[in-house]
This record gives C-alpha cells, sequence and structure tokens, in this order.
C-alpha cells in the first residue's frame, strides 16, 4: 500500500475542487455535482483509513457505503426541488432564485 | 511499484476531470467529467482492495445517481445553442468507434470460437491468497452495523417520497 499521505492529499484536492465548483458555480445542477465530488473525496478518506489498519478491517469501507446512499438520497432531493423550481420559474441558475426576496 | 503506478495514474485521472468538471460550461460535459472522475475514484478503491466498494461506486455512483443527473439536466433548458453542444467531427468520430467496437466484437467472436468450450472461464483465484472482502463486508455490515443500516433504508425510503413529491405536477 502507498503511504496513507499521499490518499489524504488525493482526496483533499477532490474536495477543495468540489468546494471551489459549489461557491463558484450558477447553474444549480453542476453545484449539486460538486456536492457529489465532496462526498466521494471523503470516501477515498474513509477507505483508505480502513486499508491502513489492514486487510480484515473493512469499518471503514461500511461508512462509505452509508455515504455512498446518503448521496444518493441528497441527489434524488436535490433534483426533484430543482425540477420543481424549474417548473415554477423556468430556469436552474442560483442567482436568478430570488423567490424569498421582496 | 505496480501499485504506486496505478495510484498515480487513477490520482491523476481524478483530479484532472474534477477540475474540468468544474470549469466547463455546458452541464453536461460536467456530468461527464464527473463520471470519469468518479470511475477513476472507483479505480482507487480497487487498489485499496475494496472490491465491494469499486462495484458499488460503479453501479450506484456512475450507474444511477449519474444517469439521474443527466437526465435532470436533459429537462431543464440549457443555455448554449446546440452547435456549442455536438462538435464537428462528431460524425466521424462516432463512425470510427463504432468500427472499433465492432473489430472488437468480432475479435472477441472468433477467440471463443478458438478456445475449447471448457477453457471459457478462467480459473478463480484461490481463496486463501486474499481476504473475502465482500464476505467481510456483509458480515460488518449487518452485524456491527445492523441499526445504521436499517436507518440509512429509511433514509432512502423518506428521500425517494420527496422526490417523488417534489417533481411530480400540482394539479
Amino acid at each position: 500500500m502507498m503511504p496513507v499521505g499521499h490518499y489524504l492529499f488525493l482526496s483533499f484536492a477532490l474536495f477543495i475542487i468540489g468546494a471551489i465548483g459549489v461557491v463558484t458555480r450558477r447553474n444549480v445542477i453542476v453545484v449539486l455535482m460538486s456536492i457529489e465530488l465532496i462526498l466521494n473525496a471523503v470516501n477515498i478518506n474513509l477507505v483508505a483509513f480502513s486499508r491502513m489498519f489492514g486487510d480484515v478491517h473493512v469499518h471503514g469501507q461500511v461508512f462509505a457505503l452509508f455515504i455512498i446512499a446518503d448521496a444518493a438520497a441528497e441527489a434524488a432531493v436535490g433534483l426533484g426541488i430543482i425540477i420543481a423550481f424549474f417548473r415554477n420559474r423556468e430556469t436552474v441558475l442560483a442567482d436568478e432564485m430570488d423567490l424569498l426576496k421582496w | 511499484m505496480l501499485d504506486s503506478i496505478i495510484f498515480y495514474f487513477f490520482a491523476g485521472v481524478a483530479i484532472l476531470s474534477a477540475a474540468l468538471m468544474v470549469t466547463r460550461r455546458n452541464a453536461i460535459h460536467s456530468a461527464v467529467f464527473l463520471i470519469t472522475t468518479l470511475l477513476a475514484t472507483a479505480g482507487i478503491f480497487l487498489q485499496l482492495r475494496a472490491e465491494f466498494l469499486f462495484i458499488a461506486q460503479i453501479i450506484l455512483y456512475v450507474g444511477g445517481i449519474m444517469v439521474l443527473f443527466v437526465f435532470v439536466i436533459m429537462l431543464v433548458r440549457l443555455d448554449v445553442p446546440l452547435h456549442h453542444i455536438t462538435f464537428r467531427f462528431q460524425k466521424w468520430v462516432a463512425l470510427f468507434v463504432a468500427v472499433a467496437l465492432a473489430c472488437e466484437v468480432s475479435v472477441m467472436f472468433w477467440y471463443v470460437r478458438q478456445l475449447p468450450s471448457a477453457g471459457l472461464l478462467t480459473p478463480p483465484a484461490p481463496a486463501d491468497k486474499l481476504p473475502p472482502n465482500s464476505e467481510q463486508f456483509a458480515k460488518v455490515l449487518f452485524g456491527d452495523y445492523l441499526l445504521p443500516f436499517e436507518i440509512a433504508s429509511i433514509l432512502l425510503l423518506v428521500a425517494m417520497i420527496g422526490a417523488v413529491v417534489m417533481a411530480k405536477k400540482r394539479t
């Protein structure tokens, strides 16, 4: 196995790229995809630490599976909200979502 | 040595396509690059000997979640005109890929015909070489983490109902 720091760096880089995507993109669908990227980066961390403790420990991998389930739930609800919003306002751009402002 | 080559390859692909995903203007390009990132992450999982997560990542993320994303991207209006989405040589690239795939499939059929019928499947690796990942995974998941597993299933049910309610047309 590689040293665990390599995996941490990869995970960190993916996390930062995802965070940049969340705060800079206007398209809400791409923002949701960036959130998926962040969750994926966390999964790399979990699996790397799970491997660090040897082949017989798979607790970190089980956590990663839970995070995948969470990501699926989040994507389903988020895309449902996006479709509902698009039906009302004909846009998916974050800076045009001002229904609560008056 | 091989381990590190595999790691650096998949890590490079993951980071590069993640950066491309954030910077592309077109949402469908972002989706495709995110799929590439997720597949590279699946490769990292395999390199970490998490075979079950490797398969789960490909089937759940790439096969499930990203298909959902692509459907929603196609449902909502794209701001860019069509000739920005399709590129110029798309027809020729499509033709090349189709011919390559056809060659591959025919070579595969030819190769399978050459084999004796008993030798189609390679013998599985000896069972004592690697720890059985899926078995351990199942033992931990349905033993130590049974309650979180049930809670996760309830979460998925709630999310499913929520998504249906959200996307439903108001009558």
